[in-house]
């Protein structure tokens, strides 16, 4: 008859056989989830608009009347509820990585689509935004902060674009089965970059709609 | 990265940004205004992208170099902004 041998807490009991301890928690990867080459792309474009930031502020200290003035005929609670729709996208594209991370492709399909129909929204109310301001013959050439404010949201809008064509992209191979736990790279590098166009609409909502 | 800690971040995030609108509407009835609500929204800002950049991006367990690249993008543009507001305010 085998006799069960009980080891001390603190010895391990894996010691002599196949299976590692599990370090994951203790030791940080080495390299961030995705492929690396997108995460380069991502500095690069956090790196432009960084510098965009950094030229409204500087823009801003030289016409602050002009701006202040002009900062109220933006639709503050427009911007909140796309700051609402780009972080609820955010979410749901987190959920779906987690979901195929365990096998439940067809979870992550549907987190993906719950994503782009918040991608979605935002491009609709930005759109009701734009067509507010072109209809009232707001153009670049109105003032410094029209050029700033149009050049700047415009140019977030067509990362959007380009998110929501990567996360549909994503959402096809999902509902096919291309991803699962030992095949994340592919919706880790779209989910990344979905997330870096939602961390610059984080700091782009408060300093172009609030800070005065 | 669990369910509920991704959920309990989404919560966070829209606490954060209805914080920011509260004071862009509601911020010069309770003082909250000039340099302070600059501040308070530089703060805001940056611990929603800290979330972002952590627990949506999947940061959090990777190496500081690259946590250390995202938070420092957040860091320096929150300083260039806060310097140029400065400027405005002489």
């Amino acid at each position: 008859m085998g006799q069960i041998k009980v080891l001390p807490l603190w010895q391990d009991d894996t010691a002599g056989m196949d299976i590692a301890p599990d370090t994951s928690r203790a030791t940080p990867a080495a390299a961030p989830p995705g492929d690396l080459a997108i995460w380069f792309f991502i500095l690069a474009e956090l790196l432009a608009f960084g510098v965009f930031f950094a030229a409204y502020a500087f823009g801003r200290a030289h016409n602050v009347e002009l701006f202040n003035e002009m900062q109220k005929t933006l639709n503050r609670e427009a911007g909140a509820v796309n700051t609402v729709l780009l972080i609820t996208a955010s979410w749901c594209v987190a959920r779906a990585v987690e979901a195929v991370g365990r096998s439940r492709p067809a979870t992550g399909a549907r987190w993906l689509l719950a994503g782009i129909a918040c991608g979605g929204g935002f491009l609709v109310v930005k759109g009701f935004e734009y067509a507010d301001k072109f209809s009232a013959g707001i153009n670049l050439s109105t003032n410094t902060f029209y050029m700033f404010y149009l050049s700047l949201t415009f140019f977030h809008f067509m990362h959007v674009i380009l998110g929501l064509v990567i996360l549909v992209a994503l959402w096809v191979k999902t509902r096919q089965g291309a991803y699962g736990p030992a095949d994340m790279n592919g919706i880790e590098s779209g989910a990344a970059y979905w997330h870096m166009v939602d961390l610059v609409w984080i700091v782009l909502f408060p300093l172009v709609y609030v800070m005065r | 990265m669990n369910t509920r800690h991704l959920n309990t971040v989404w919560v966070v995030l829209m606490l954060a940004t209805l914080a920011t609108l509260g004071i862009g509407e509601f911020g010069a009835r309770f003082g909250l205004t000039g340099p302070l609500a600059m501040a308070a929204l530089l703060a805001i800002c940056f611990v929603k992208g800290r979330l972002v950049a952590l627990d949506f991006m999947g940061l959090r367990g990777v190496k500081f170099f690259w946590r250390s690249l995202l938070l420092g993008w957040l860091l320096l543009v929150s300083a260039l902004i806060a310097i140029a507001y400065w400027i405005a305010l002489k």
